[in-house]
């Protein structure tokens, strides 16, 4: 079995910035709980994106492409790609190309993945 | 030399020369937000140092030698800074100092000519993946050059509000990867940036007559980008399509009010006082666009906005030939709106009645003041006063604005009044 974990959270508790006080103690939490995951056989792929500001919407029912994150409830998520791409206009070239003419994708960029 | 002038030499500066220096640095550094700010910090210094020194002959040339040595100040300074918090950095000011050994900087202000870049700045200022409304503040502010005081001023906004939306917009671009690049789907885009452009043409148009003294005009800020975009996309009939669009719409400004600031209807506006000059350049623009045998949708709406402008009277208009732009606008976008307005031009060949058939077809508008002033209308030239005065009433409740209101209150008493055989 695989399971893809969505981790939600409150984007406006923003974690601190490198220097702060506590920054060490929690980059070394995850560090832990990562190498955790990676030693047991659990590892595939991970990462933290950016905040949902970023985000970018492709309909491909109407090709539209929009900002802000995908809000619609009536869908659910279906699935996911962690994939690299030169620039946004690239990434939705791709996410335009993908066989799936119902769907809304979200397009969000990365902040950060450990085992990059 | 007297900091006024100095001030209003800056401005135009900023304005004419602004976005050019700006996308080129954005180019070179590939960072927008840097040259942003590189641009601001050297309009500055030559609010400092200009009423000593005199204006530069080539103020454009002086504009990107002092910005790009304020990009790479600023580069420099957050390589340091960087350092001392302990993260290997020093790559930035490596490629900065290699910049310049490479001779970046050494240009002489007076030889400079600048590349024209704005057609990727545009583009990126008008990118889908940004909200609509960041749009319109980033190409004013970016490439029209305007500060975002006078954006605000213009879009009767407040300046926090409008700074906001700037910054969040720079966030975005600079964290979701938006490119400053010239995308394959080329026309895709230049069309969403004449959606961009009619939009703050629009917003000059409405907000019009208020106070321009102090304010920005924001349709001759769309026409000024306009004209720009024209010369950076030669190739696209619908930018040029655009332009004669504005530019006929334009040339009617001054008649579009009375002394006392009510709206005048297109067939009652003084024509003498119409824009010659503007409508003439319309002309050509209009000509020019439909050489290419392209049609669009801003194309056709500028044959109907030059059918009105090269009529000599309101009874001169080619109705006939305004009726079948329509039903060619209306194929292309299928918009209710336009269903609208043919259901006018039709009514002015073939009668009221035939007018408000059509308009019974039109859905969606329930709430478009406009249909029921519409409504009313061909009601009243058909004679049917007290239903023409029920619609107008309808229509008031909708008005957005109190000039449209006031006209609505003189329709309404005017059906009231034939409506009682002149009792009052």
């Amino acid at each position: 079995m695989e399971y893809l974990l969505l981790i939600n959270v409150d984007e406006t508790h923003a974690p601190g910035e490198p220097g702060s006080d506590g920054f060490q103690e929690n980059m070394a939490a995850w560090m832990a709980f990562n190498q955790r995951l990676v030693e047991g056989g659990h590892w595939i792929a991970g990462a933290s994106l950016q905040p949902a500001s970023t985000a970018t919407v492709l309909d491909r029912r109407s090709g539209a492409v929009t900002d802000g994150p995908y809000a619609e409830t009536k869908e659910q998520l279906a699935g996911f790609y962690l994939l690299s791409a030169a620039d946004l206009d690239e990434a939705l070239e791709l996410a335009g190309a993908m066989p799936l003419p119902d769907a809304a994708v979200e397009v969000r960029p990365v902040l950060f993945r450990p085992d990059a | 030399m007297d900091p006024a002038a100095v001030h209003d030499a800056v401005t135009r500066l900023a304005r004419a020369d602004g976005g050019r220096v700006l996308a080129h640095l954005a180019r070179q550094f590939g960072d927008l937000d840097q040259a942003d700010e590189a641009v601001q910090d050297a309009l500055v210094q030559a609010l400092q140092s200009w009423p000593v020194q005199g204006v530069p002959d080539n103020a454009a040339g002086w504009l990107l030698v002092v910005a790009r040595r304020k990009a790479f100040d600023r580069l420099r300074r957050s390589a340091s800074a960087r350092r001392r918090l302990g993260a290997a950095a020093a790559d930035l000011l490596e490629a900065a100092e290699a910049a310049e050994r490479r001779g970046f900087v050494r240009e002489d202000p007076e030889q400079m000519e600048i590349p024209d870049e704005r057609l990727r700045l545009i583009l990126l200022c008008c990118h889908p993946a940004l909200h609509q409304q960041a749009q319109v503040a980033l190409t004013l502010r970016l490439v029209g050059g305007l500060t975002t005081a006078e954006i605000a001023a213009a879009q009767l906004s407040s300046e926090p509000t409008v700074t906001q939306r700037i910054v969040r917009a720079k966030r975005k671009i600079r964290d979701a990867g938006i490119p400053l690049s010239i995308p394959k789907a080329l026309d895709e885009r230049v069309a969403a940036v004449l959606a961009v452009l009619y939009l703050i043409f629009n917003e000059g148009y409405l907000s019009h007559g208020a106070d321009t003294t102090l304010r920005v005009d924001l349709a001759d800020e769309a026409l000024r980008l306009a004209r720009i975009t024209a010369t950076l996309v030669p190739d696209n009939p619908e930018v040029t399509g655009l332009l004669a669009l504005m530019l006929f719409q334009r040339s009617r400004f001054a008649s579009r009010t009375d002394a006392s600031g009510r709206l005048v209807l297109l067939q009652d506006q003084d024509r003498t006082r119409w824009d010659g000059a503007l409508v003439q350049q319309g002309n050509h623009a209009l000509a020019t666009a439909m050489a290419a045998l392209r049609p669009g949708v801003y194309q056709v709406q500028a044959v109907i906005a030059a059918l009105h402008a090269n009529a000599g009277t309101a009874a001169d208009t080619d109705w006939p030939m305004i009726a079948g732009a329509y039903q060619q606008l209306l194929a292309m976008t299928g918009s209710p709106v336009v269903q609208l307005n043919h259901a006018v031009a039709v009514s002015m060949c073939d009668g009221p009645r035939v007018g408000l058939a059509l308009l019974e077809d039109v859905e969606g508008l329930e709430q478009y003041h406009l249909l029921h002033a519409t409504r009313g209308e061909l009601l009243a030239r058909d004679g049917r006063t007290a239903a023409a005065r029920d619609s107008f009433v309808a229509a008031r409740a909708l008005a957005p604005s109190d000039a449209e209101r006031r006209h609505l209150d003189g329709r309404i008493a005017a059906t009231t009044r034939t409506d009682d055989g002149g009792r009052r």
